[in-house]
């Protein structure tokens, strides 16, 4: 009978996990990422309050079209892991219906991290930089958090799927990304797909309507033929 | 005795494979549609080709050709292509408007013949009409009723000609009209409309004659059997101007033929796919000449060539074989394109292999609609084809009496109104009090829609009744009907538009709290609405609930009514580009939509309001009950292709499943548009760089630059799925 905060659902996530997903939105993050497209689900106290057993009940009306897609259900938000509790008695809910489970994260959490990821089919790990203070700088927090869950998650084995943020000037440079692959070549195993996510700045209207500072703003979207061209060389020195 | 449903059972190749064996288009294919092309730029540029001297029947002209030396499949609706000609027995009225809005005249010669000398359709209904059908003709709460054009939504079994040869058929329809030996008023009729049919079953034997065929004997071969099958059509499309001339379920049929002509080793893949190609290229160039008016309800010259490609037979064997794919591959040979209405029998059982090119021809043009086999096969059997857009009906054993639609939202503001109309002020509906409460009681607003309902369906079906009698009678269908069993069932079609403006509207009142703005007369003309309510689209049962409950009271009401000549009553969610007409003459609705805004087309959600995705989406329509609207439940979905996957192997697996979940939850029938909005934005301003651009509306596909560009915003407006 476990309660959570939902900003939204979206029924027919494509590009969240393979196959056709019901993609859940959770209220509530830590981090303050400068290119964040989601600012209206930092807030824990936004969103609204649903229980885990009627979230469900939402999800497996979509059965038929997880079956034959490979699909499931994908938590993601802000970041699931700020409602634990809410996240395990929904994740067993799934499992216990044969439903797939991916968890769409930053990593940085609550904890009771090993307890839900022995729900978790698949993790799509948001990495958001592999040095100190350029972490810091894009999210506002240390990375220590962060390194807390990659440390149960390599104890757990979960399939992985990294993704990065490609941001013009920040982390688009070649140099960045063979970093960033050795990195995750020595870090992670299990490592089933690296996406590169090109910024975008469809999200920068929401800032508005909060009256948050836009801190990139005027920047304009990462050129989606060179980001693919980035991704062709951080998976062939990644894998 | 005619069968050929048995010759197909018999006879066809059902196929398992992939689409690796398809040839590409013939160079006489390309130089052919290329002359086309050119064709179809001239007239986007200096409009429709009018004949103003030539009354339309099967042999009034002589042959025509695009060019004799191109042309594998020969045969045009005049001398001309891209000619319109004047069939009057709908309404000369409509055919001297037709012919001066393309300045030209009507000869003074004929306009007297068919007022003083032979009725008209058209005329025969207005004597007939009630001033309650007038009233409710006026204000826009019925409309496109098909008292002023062909009714259309019959379709000929045009593979009788192949299969028999036209001798035999005309052997049986003797043999038919003998057989009927008590007289009185149903078999007079009758045996007059079976020696109509003779009559027309000899002209078609002129027709092919007229172009060097002897069509009295079967086709001996591939060629010859698509050439009957076309020139049966091209003789209906040559005297008959109906809004929908559907093909019906043809393209199993050919390949029997086709494959046969390949195993004795006279016909290559690519002369196979070249007769298919060619074939097409003709069913691409129907036209007929319109009304200003006609052409805002049905934008964009649609003809509904409807044909239906797959589905399953009662064996629980596929019915896709080789040329179900040759269908589609013409939208790759030839561009994509709206006509012919290619419609894809879809069920969970299909080849995997076709469920996959078919979501690959989608993502690629956008062209084709699916509809659900499993759940039309046990109510239609497995030799229906889909008349229009989203009708199933036996070929050769039902027709349909086409009832276009009525205004449910506007029904439901006379509820409120006491049956005065919001934007007219006339007094439409008797005996309906207003209601004058501060803000609107569910069941009081309920009680009165009832009424109102009542009076509705009375007269619509009225209106019908009507239309359909006098069409028989002054517009009979000769050809088409020759193409049908003795006897034949009625379907009685009527049809809802703006669904969810209602579900809405009653979701808002019966949850949150709508106070009506009256004007100084006590009209409602607006609404305030205070508080939040639940929408459909966003599979609520607390709003999807209300929307089945009213499509079910409607269909039991309307089963009360008594049917002309022993129809069976059907009903659709279907609107074509009525939404946006019916929505101008719509003045304000409780759910927040403005006077004059369009409503969603068909069962779609109003725009923008479904918020949890496509699927939720997906899922409200599914729940309109098809045993409640046999006629269909169109559903209109549109994705941005980036947001359909990443790679393509997966956007494939993405839309089959998609397409599977759907119709597993029982969804009738969905449009599939791969598109960007960008792209549309912009082929509004340049449309002469998107000649072929082919997106779906409710219920057929269309050219998008021969819309308005009123409708062309309202297809931009629409809830295009995409993600952040």
């Amino acid at each position: 009978m476990t309660k959570g905060r939902i900003h939204s659902i979206e029924t027919m996530g494509l590009v969240d996990g393979p196959g056709i997903r019901t993609v859940i939105f959770f209220q509530g993050c830590l981090l303050r990422c400068s290119y964040c497209h989601n600012p209206d689900t930092w807030n824990v106290s936004g969103g609204y309050e649903i229980d885990a057993k009627d979230l469900f009940k939402k999800v497996l009306r979509y059965k038929a079209f997880f079956e034959k897609s490979g699909g499931g259900v994908t938590c993601s938000g802000g970041d699931p892991l700020m409602q634990p509790a809410f996240l395990l008695e929904f994740f067993k809910l799934c499992k216990e219906n044969n439903i797939h489970t991916t968890l769409d994260t930053s990593g940085v959490g609550l904890g009771n991290y090993a307890e839900i990821l022995r729900y978790t089919d698949l993790v799509l790990l948001d990495v958001k930089h592999h040095e100190e203070d350029q972490y810091k700088k894009i999210t506002g927090r240390s990375m220590d958090s962060y390194k807390a869950f990659v440390e149960e998650l390599y104890k757990a084995n979960t399939p992985l799927w990294i993704r990065h943020v490609v941001v013009p000037g920040i982390t688009d440079d070649e140099e960045h990304i063979r970093s960033l692959s050795k990195y995750i070549k020595s870090t992670f195993k299990n490592v089933q797909k690296i996406e590169l996510l090109p910024y975008h700045t469809m999200g920068e209207e929401k800032y508005n309507k909060l009256g948050i500072d836009y801190r990139l703003k005027g920047l304009k979207p990462m050129d989606r033929d060179k980001c693919q061209e980035l991704e062709k060389i951080l998976y062939n020195n990644s894998i | 005795m005619i069968n050929v449903k048995e010759f197909i059972d018999k006879n066809y190749t059902p196929y398992y494979g992939d689409d690796s064996f398809l040839a590409g288009p013939t160079e006489r294919t390309t130089a052919l549609w290329n002359k086309v092309l050119e064709l179809l730029k001239k007239e986007n540029q200096t409009g429709p080709i009018v004949d103003d001297k030539t009354l339309a029947s099967i042999t009034a002209y002589g042959p025509g050709y695009i060019d004799k030396d191109l042309e594998l499949i020969v045969g045009l609706q005049t001398d001309e292509p891209l000619k319109r000609t004047m069939m009057p027995f709908g309404g000369i009225r409509m055919v001297k408007k037709s012919v001066e809005l393309y300045g030209k005249k009507l000869d003074k010669n004929i306009e007297e013949f068919f007022t003083k000398y032979r009725k008209t359709h058209n005329d025969g209904v207005f004597d007939v009409y009630t001033q309650d059908i007038r009233n409710a003709r006026t204000t826009g709460l019925i409309t496109g009723l098909p008292d002023a054009y062909g009714r259309g939504r019959i379709i000929g079994d045009y593979r009788r000609v192949p299969l028999y040869g036209v001798d035999t058929l005309i052997e049986e329809k003797i043999k038919e009209k003998d057989s009927i030996t008590t007289i009185n008023e149903e078999t007079i009729r009758l045996r007059e409309e079976i020696s109509e049919q003779i009559k027309a079953l000899k002209e078609l034997k002129e027709l092919g004659n007229i172009y060097g065929f002897d069509l009295s004997r079967p086709a001996e071969n591939a060629k010859e059997a698509v050439q009957w099958l076309y020139l049966a059509y091209l003789a209906v499309v040559k005297e008959q101007n109906g809004a929908a001339m559907s093909l019906g379920r043809v393209s199993t049929f050919l390949d029997i033929y086709i494959e046969n002509d390949i195993k004795k080793g006279i016909l290559t893949e690519s002369e196979a796919q070249e007769l298919i190609d060619q074939f097409i290229i003709k069913l691409r160039i129907v036209r007929f000449l319109r009304t200003k008016e006609y052409d805002e309800l049905f934008s964009g010259d649609p003809v509904w060539v409807t044909e239906s490609i797959g589905g399953m037979n009662n064996n629980g064997e596929t019915l896709v074989t080789k040329t179900s794919y040759r269908f589609l591959n013409t939208l790759y040979n030839l561009g994509p394109a709206p006509e012919p209405n290619l419609t894809v029998l879809w069920s969970e059982k299909l080849p995997q292999n076709f469920k996959n090119f078919c979501a690959k021809v989608s993502i690629d043009t956008s062209s084709i609609q699916y509809e659900n086999d499993d759940l039309m096969r046990p109510k239609f059997g497995d030799d229906y084809g889909i008349a229009c857009c989203v009708s199933a009906m036996k070929i050769g054993k039902q027709m349909q009496f086409f009832g276009a639609r009525a205004n449910l939202a506007k029904a439901l503001l006379y509820a409120i109104n006491g049956g005065v109309d919001e934007k007219k002020f006339t007094h439409v509906i008797p005996n309906l009090d207003p209601i004058t409460d501060e803000i609107l009681d569910y069941d009081k607003v309920m009680a009165n829609y009832d009424k109102a309902m009542d009076w509705l369906v009375k007269t619509y079906v009225d209106a019908l009744n009507i239309i359909h009698y006098m069409h028989d009678k002054y517009n009979y269908e000769k050809l088409e009907m020759a193409l049908h069993d003795k006897d034949v069932e009625r379907i009685l079609a009527t049809g809802i538009a703006g669904l969810s403006v209602v579900a809405d509207s009653l979701s808002a009142i019966k949850y949150a709290k709508v106070r009506p703005i009256r004007n100084e007369e006590g009209i409602t003309v607006d609404f305030e609405i205070e508080g939040e309510f639940p929408k459909y689209g966003n599979d609520d049962d607390r709003v999807d609930s209300i929307a089945v409950e009213v499509v079910e009271k409607l269909m039991n009401k309307i089963r009360k009514q008594h049917p002309y000549r022993n129809a069976k009553f059907s009903q659709s969610i279907l609107t074509i580009t009525s939404n946006v007409v019916y929505g101008k003459k719509t003045g304000a609705t409780p759910d927040g939509r403005k006077a004059g805004e369009p409503f969603a087309p068909g069962a779609n959600p109003m725009h923008n309001r479904d918020t949890n995705g496509a699927l939720a989406s997906c899922l409200s329509v599914a729940k309109i009950p098809y045993d409640h609207c046999e006629d269909g439940i169109s559903y209109t979905f549109s994705i941005e292709p980036n947001s359909l996957g990443k790679e393509r192997e997966t956007k494939i697996n993405n839309l089959t499943s998609l397409l599977d979940g759907y119709f597993k939850n029982e969804g009738h029938h969905i449009n599939i548009n791969v598109l960007n909005r960008d792209m549309l934005l912009d082929a509004v301003e340049h449309p002469e760089l998107y000649p072929q651009l082919t997106v779906r509306v409710s219920g057929y596909a269309v050219n998008f630059i021969k819309l308005t560009r009123e409708q062309q915003l309202e297809v931009i407006s629409r809830t295009f799925h995409e993600k952040i």
